[in-house]
This record gives C-alpha cells, sequence and structure tokens, in this order.
C-alpha cells in the first residue's frame, strides 16, 4: 500500500512536470512559428510611412502601433498613480502601523488583490454612470479612467513589494541610523529605502507588466478596436491585449490573423522582458544580502 | 452562470492541483539541483505570460483539435476553458505552496533523511504534512483566481447562457456575462444582472481572501 502510494506520488510528479513543460513549450513554439513571419514594419505601421507615423502626420490603418501607443499610455498613467501611492503605503504598514491598523489594513490589501479585474472594470463603469447622473453629465469612459482602474488593480502588488523589501532589510542596518541619532523618517529616508530600493523597483516592474497585459479591466472603460491614436485623456484608445482579443474572435482575412498572431508574440515578449527585469533586479538583491 | 463559474474553477482546481502538487514534489524531492530550479524559473515564468496570449492560442491549437478529436460541437466548451484556466492558475498554486515548502524547517528534512526515508516518502509523510495550511490556502486561491478570469472563460467556453451538463458544452460564466452584456451596452433585463453577478464575485473572492487569512497565510498576489 505504502509502497503502491509511493510510486503513485512519483508518476504524478514526472507526468506534471513534463506536462506542464510540454504545455509552455508547445505555447511559445505554436506562437513563434505563426507569428514571428508577421513581424515587420508593416505590423507596427500598416501602408504608412513609419516617419510620417511616428510623427503623427498621417493616420495609421491597420498597424498595430496605435495599439501600442494606448497600452504604453494606460501604463505610464496607471504607474503614476498606483507606484507612489503603492509605496507610501507600503512604508507606512512596515514602519508606522500599529498592528492593529496593520492587521486591518493588510486585509483591504488581500482584499484589493483578490479582486477580480472585471469587477474592477465594473467598478470604473459605474462610477462614470454615477458621475453622469450627478454633477458631470459629459463624462464618458476614456484613457484616464482606464488608468486609474488599472492602477488600482496593480496598486497591491507595490504595496506588498515595497512591505516585503522593508521588512527584508537585516536588522543591524535597520538599527544603524537611530543609534546615530537619525530621526524616524530620516532613517527611512536615507537608510532604508535606498536599501531597499532595488526590491520596490523590481515591484514597479512586475505591477507595469501586469497592467501592460490585462484585459478585462480596459474592456468595461473604453477601449475599441479602432481608435487611432488617442488625442486627449478622455478619448477612447486601443490597447495591445484588447487587439489581441478582438483579433481572435473576428478576424477577417489570412492577414488579420497572422497579424493577430504577431501582436500577441510582441506582447509576450514585452511581458518576458519586464519579468526577466524584475528578477535579475530580485536576484542582485538578494545576492547583496548574502555577502554582508 | 452561477453553476458555470462554479464548475469551470473547480474543474480547472482539479487538473491544476494534482499537478502542482505533483511539481512540488519533484522540486523537493526527486529532482533537485539543475533541473529543479529549471523547473522553478519555468513555473515563474509562466506568470508572467498574459491571460490574452493563453486564451489565443487555445483558440487556435487546442479547439481546432478538440473538434476534430471528439466530433462534439464547435470545440469552444467546457473542456478547452477547463484545460487553458488551469494552466493559467497552475504557478498559482505551485507557488504557494513552494513557499510554504520552503519556510518549513530544514531540520524536519534532515530527521526525516536520517531516518532512511526515500525522497518521495520525505515529500508524502514529512513536508506535505507539515505544510497542510500551505495545502489549503493555495487550493482556496487557486479558486479564487478560476473564479476571477474573465479572458478565459470569454474567449473558449463558447458564452451559451445555459447550465453546463457536460464538458463539451458551451458555458457562461459571471464574469464572461458581465463583460458581454456591458460591451454591447444594452438597456434590457441582462443591463441589471451585470451588477449582481459583480456583486457575487466580489463577495466571492472577499470570502476567499478571508479563507486564506483564518488559515494563517498571507496572498501574496503571485
Amino acid at each position: 500500500m505504502q509502497k503502491t502510494l509511493d510510486r503513485l506520488l512519483t508518476c504524478l510528479a514526472w507526468l506534471s512536470g513534463g506536462g506542464t513543460l510540454l504545455a509552455v513549450s508547445l505555447l511559445l513554439v505554436f506562437l513563434a512559428s505563426h507569428g514571428m513571419p508577421g513581424i515587420d514594419a508593416a505590423l507596427f505601421f500598416g501602408d504608412t510611412p513609419w516617419l510620417d507615423a511616428l510623427l503623427a502626420r498621417k493616420p495609421i490603418f491597420g498597424g498595430i502601433w496605435p495599439a501600442l501607443v494606448g497600452t504604453f499610455s494606460l501604463v505610464f498613467l496607471a504607474s503614476v498613480f498606483s507606484i507612489p501611492l503603492g509605496i507610501a503605503s507600503g512604508i507606512y504598514l512596515a514602519e508606522y502601523a500599529s498592528d492593529h491598523r496593520h492587521s486591518l489594513l493588510d486585509f483591504m490589501v488581500d482584499l484589493l488583490s483578490g479582486t477580480p479585474s472585471i469587477v474592477m472594470g465594473l467598478f470604473g463603469f459605474t462610477a462614470i454612470l454615477a458621475l453622469r447622473k450627478t454633477f458631470l453629465p459629459g463624462a464618458r469612459t476614456g484613457l484616464l479612467l482606464a488608468g486609474l482602474c488599472i492602477g488600482l488593480l496593480v496598486l497591491p502588488y507595490v504595496i506588498r513589494t515595497t512591505e516585503s523589501a522593508l521588512e527584508g532589510i537585516p536588522d543591524h542596518l535597520r538599527l544603524l541610523g537611530p543609534s546615530l541619532g537619525l530621526t524616524r523618517w530620516q532613517n527611512i529616508n536615507k537608510v532604508l529605502l535606498p536599501l531597499a530600493g532595488r526590491g520596490i523597483l523590481s515591484g514597479a516592474i512586475l505591477a507595469v507588466g501586469r497592467a501592460a497585459e490585462d484585459t478585462a479591466v480596459i474592456l468595461l472603460t473604453g477601449v475599441v478596436a479602432h481608435a487611432g491614436i488617442p488625442g486627449s485623456l478622455a478619448d477612447k484608445f486601443e490597447a495591445l491585449p484588447f487587439r489581441i482579443y478582438y483579433l481572435a474572435a473576428e478576424h477577417r482575412s489570412p492577414q488579420e490573423l497572422e497579424q493577430g498572431f504577431a501582436t500577441a508574440l510582441v506582447l509576450l515578449l514585452l511581458t518576458g522582458l519586464l519579468f526577466l527585469a524584475a528578477v535579475l533586479l530580485q536576484r542582485s538583491v538578494e545576492r547583496r544580502w548574502k555577502t554582508r | 452562470m452561477c453553476a458555470g463559474s462554479l464548475a469551470l474553477a473547480i474543474l480547472s482546481l482539479v487538473v491544476a492541483y494534482p499537478a502542482a502538487l505533483g511539481i512540488c514534489t519533484l522540486v523537493h524531492g526527486l529532482a533537485r539541483g539543475l533541473s529543479a530550479r529549471f523547473l522553478l524559473a519555468l513555473v515563474h515564468f509562466m506568470t508572467s505570460i498574459p491571460t490574452v496570449v493563453y486564451g489565443f492560442v487555445s483558440v487556435f491549437l487546442l479547439v481546432p483539435r478538440l473538434r476534430e478529436w471528439f466530433a462534439v460541437g464547435s470545440g469552444f466548451s467546457l473542456l478547452a476553458a477547463v484545460l487553458t484556466l488551469s494552466l493559467l492558475i497552475l504557478p498559482t498554486i505551485t507557488l504557494v505552496l513552494h513557499s510554504r515548502m520552503e519556510q518549513l524547517d530544514p531540520t524536519l528534512r534532515l530527521a526525516a533523511e536520517a531516518m532512511g526515508f526515500t525522497p518521495v516518502q520525505q515529500v508524502r509523510c514529512v513536508l506535505l504534512p507539515a505544510a497542510a495550511r500551505g495545502l489549503t490556502a493555495a487550493a482556496v486561491l487557486g479558486f479564487g483566481r478560476a473564479v476571477g478570469d474573465t479572458l478565459v472563460s470569454l474567449m473558449l467556453a463558447g458564452n451559451a447562457a445555459q447550465f453546463p451538463h457536460s464538458l463539451f458544452a458551451s458555458i457562461r460564466t459571471l464574469t464572461a456575462h458581465i463583460g458581454l452584456v456591458l460591451a454591447t451596452d444594452s438597456q434590457s433585463m441582462a443591463y441589471q444582472s451585470v451588477f449582481a453577478a459583480g456583486l457575487l464575485l466580489f463577495l466571492l473572492t472577499g470570502a476567499v481572501s478571508l479563507l486564506i487569512r483564518k488559515s494563517g497565510g498571507k496572498n501574496r498576489g503571485l
């Protein structure tokens, strides 16, 4: 009986390890083989010459450049909102909060990080409805709203990594500042934050990756299939993940399908690079504490 | 739709949980050293693959195969969504389990080793029971992720609002319902149901956070 159980677990272990490896490599190979041929200048800019497209002299038809710009502006807005707020909350949680408040806020952050992204999108949508009924009848979904909602979605990531980066600082370094007569804030600002900097940065990068890939939030807060480059914060916009979703459901020609594959590959490369950067930063942080 | 959401989440958990358990067994017992580190790096990398990419690849890789092999319906079915979703929640479950097993006292493992346990026995008889709380936390967290996911069910499950009577049935989840109805911007009865669905989802994931907290762990949002 015991022997059989052992054997079963061994089988399960190798099967699941192999199966996962197989599934991920299938996914990558399939995407690369179908997406590689489609990556060229025409993918990004359509038929428009690239210089005109970059300088926004001519509108772009068929390229993913507007979607790329949309995604970058979304990520930028979300970061502007969530990174300062997240770092500040992380500092408060790690250094200032009393036990009682800490457990309460901790639960709030858990709740926020567990909330499905579509519910966050629904929240944004409802907020616009409420604004319309009350004092801003012209309010509609657009870039600013989507940026805020995505910022809210990635906020817990920034808070958690800031908090754990600060808590991970060894005690002898933590006590150094106060022993030299620094006040609490001077200690945080001049000693702890620089030490935790790389850890915080890797958290911010992870949050950016999450902001770039999320589709459900923007689905409800103003993404559309053809909008061009957004002119203002209230405009509708395009985004890479939404374009992939849209092309999967409603591609009309083999060219569009190929573009879908290429777009998916571009997005994967983008998030993959961000992930790599975050991992390398994390590693360098760990190495730093180990050598001292 | 509630039944659809629950069926999808539970079935995905049934597929992904044993796989996560298996991977942790590999990493902590059978395959130490380089291959274990590679497997862990792979699982970490999986967290960075966008959901929409999983969905997109499944639409063109998995769905046509399902259509061929089983010759039932269009291939956009509960089964397609379950397979993809389990791949999506696998890293979440694995990483939670792994971090719990890593936090265990190293002397525990040394003692087991000294008593002549084989690596598999160490995992089965010592490490897993010691990480029992992690086991529940991982399952609950995986369930929360599965219920909250929108894109996979929206792209793969077929979206027919009906009771999931078989694996090959087309189903609609709560999350996909919100997306579908609001995207078409209707003013009908369905419009009101969106908010009910949103509230239900929020309560469900809130309950998940509470459960994880009760089981003594932290939801680190991996």
